[in-house]
């Protein structure tokens, strides 16, 4: 499938058509007695990238931390609601943590390499979870490293350190790493914000292909780059008492040229910030 | 609090420009008329070479509604109101190749004696350059429900084409030798007519801005 235009296919007729792969229902979250979500109701679909916008503040990065119960590092975290990963509610008691951050990776803003060879820190997933075969490891470095577009440039350096690598390749190194443990979604934090604009497209790139095996879910500051790449967006803001809520969710194509709701209008337009 | 001050001027100066453009047809079409009515062979090259101005005018508001796609990335009905402009100024400039069409058959028909006093086709004129005028207006001002209104006037036009056009037909059966001059009359009307389905498309264009939806309103029967 040609994801290269997101804004003016009619691939979000098809993208509504899939599965759902996660879902949140009237999800609410405190960090203490500060309510940061409010009401969040989101069907992320199954072979879709779903790009989350706002202004800051609004609750987008802690929107995608529940999909991986990273908020659960966040002293004081609590949810109330359902979310769902094919169905199952993720916040019952009993669900393996571990294994659901292996089902839904993360990549962050700024590359975050492990200080150590570039095969080993695509390794150090697998070797965790139990893969200790140096013949099947390599197999997974290589297939991970290709699948993010990387392999060609580190093939012949894969012992050199991934911190000696461009930003972008570094990114790329951690999208390899998720990759690995053979993730069924990857949430991405603003994965671009902190590399050039040439980094920046090849990510995208990397991600439209990505999306033909996962579910992908991006939040990002760049308005072009949630119309260049996604086919559903979801757009949130701040309350006036802080809490984010969803104000509109949609096939990217209508969100950008013609959004119901007029907070949306307002935003994306610059009519505010 | 607006954010984007700049370019939210800058396609407001863009929507004033389209309405210059617009006024410079409006009047190039009544004068069109006029010269021929009145044999005015002197207006007709005028509005001729004013022609060059019209489309000057389109390809500049071209090119600054380019420049702000590509370095203003607009969206929603920022991104709406551009290509309406786009598809707009095409009518507008095209509304103004039917005002040249009507001086060069002025130009034809030189001084040769009149068929008949004008008196349906100097009011198609008038009609659709009201139409034109207040479907640019429905655009400055974002109202949709006008536009529609505006757009089925569309069948006044028609309807005094028609008149036109069994007139012209009656003149012609009756004595042959006014087949020329009737022909050059019809090709007259037809340029009316088809400038007033020209004003039917920029109403559609206001409905799009507004609505974000393309609908054919009350389609030309001709």
């Amino acid at each position: 499938m040609n994801r290269n235009h997101a804004l003016l296919s009619n691939k979000t007729l098809t993208a509504q058509a899939c599965a759902t792969k996660l879902r949140t229902e009237k999800v609410n979250l405190y960090y203490g007695s500060f309510q940061a979500l409010r009401n969040i109701t989101l069907d992320i679909h199954a072979c879709a990238i779903t790009a989350i916008i706002g202004p800051s503040g609004c609750g987008k990065s802690s929107l995608l931390r529940l999909f991986n119960r990273m908020n659960d590092l966040i002293p004081g975290a609590r949810v109330e609601g359902n979310v769902e990963l094919d169905g199952i509610l993720i916040y019952s008691p009993g669900i393996d943590v571990v294994e659901l951050r292996k089902k839904v990776g993360m990549v962050f803003q700024k590359p975050n390499p492990f200080p150590m060879s570039v095969f080993e820190n695509v390794a150090f997933g697998p070797r965790r979870h139990g893969m200790s075969n140096r013949a099947e490891l390599e197999e997974i470095v290589e297939k991970s490293l290709r699948h993010a577009a990387l392999w060609d440039e580190v093939k012949d350096k894969l012992e050199q350190s991934g911190l000696a690598l461009s930003g972008g390749q570094q990114q790329r190194l951690c999208i390899a790493r998720v990759l690995a443990v053979e993730p069924e979604v990857i949430l991405m934090d603003e994965p671009c914000s902190a590399l050039d604009p040439l980094a920046t497209l090849k990510i995208e790139d990397l991600m439209r292909n990505l999306a033909q095996e996962y579910t992908i879910i991006i939040v990002t500051h760049n308005m072009q780059q949630a119309a260049r790449v996604s086919e559903m967006a979801a757009f949130m803001m701040m309350e006036e008492d802080r809490a984010g809520v969803l104000v509109e969710y949609g096939p990217t194509s209508e969100l950008f040229t013609n959004p119901k709701d007029k907070r949306t209008e307002d935003y994306i337009t610059g009519r505010f910030g | 609090m607006e954010i984007r001050t700049t370019f939210h001027k800058k396609l407001r100066e863009m929507q004033d420009e389209v309405l210059v453009m617009g006024s410079m047809v409006e009047k190039t079409l009544i004068s069109s008329v006029k010269a021929l009515k009145e044999r005015d062979l002197d207006l007709a090259h005028q509005i001729i070479s004013d022609d060059l101005k019209v489309n000057q005018k389109r390809f500049e508001i071209e090119e600054r509604c380019v420049e702000l796609i590509a370095t203003q990335q607009p969206m929603a009905s920022d991104l709406r109101i551009i290509i309406a402009i786009l598809n707009i100024t095409t009518e507008i400039e095209r509304i103004g190749d039917y005002a040249v069409g009507i001086a060069r058959i002025t130009i034809m028909i030189g001084d040769e004696p009149p068929l008949k006093p004008l008196i349906d086709i100097p009011r198609m004129a008038e009609q659709t350059v009201d139409m034109l005028r207040r479907s640019l207006d429905s655009f400055i001002n974002r109202d949709a429900e006008s536009a529609r209104k505006i757009a089925t006037e569309d069948d006044l036009v028609d309807h005094l084409y028609d008149q036109v056009f069994r007139e012209l037909l009656v003149f012609m059966a009756e004595d042959p030798k006014t087949i020329t001059r009737a022909t050059r009359l019809m090709w007259t009307a037809h340029n009316l007519e088809r400038a007033a389905d020209r004003v039917t498309n920029i109403c559609e264009r206001v409905v799009f801005i507004v609505t974000g939806k393309m609908e054919e309103i009350g389609a030309s029967k001709y």
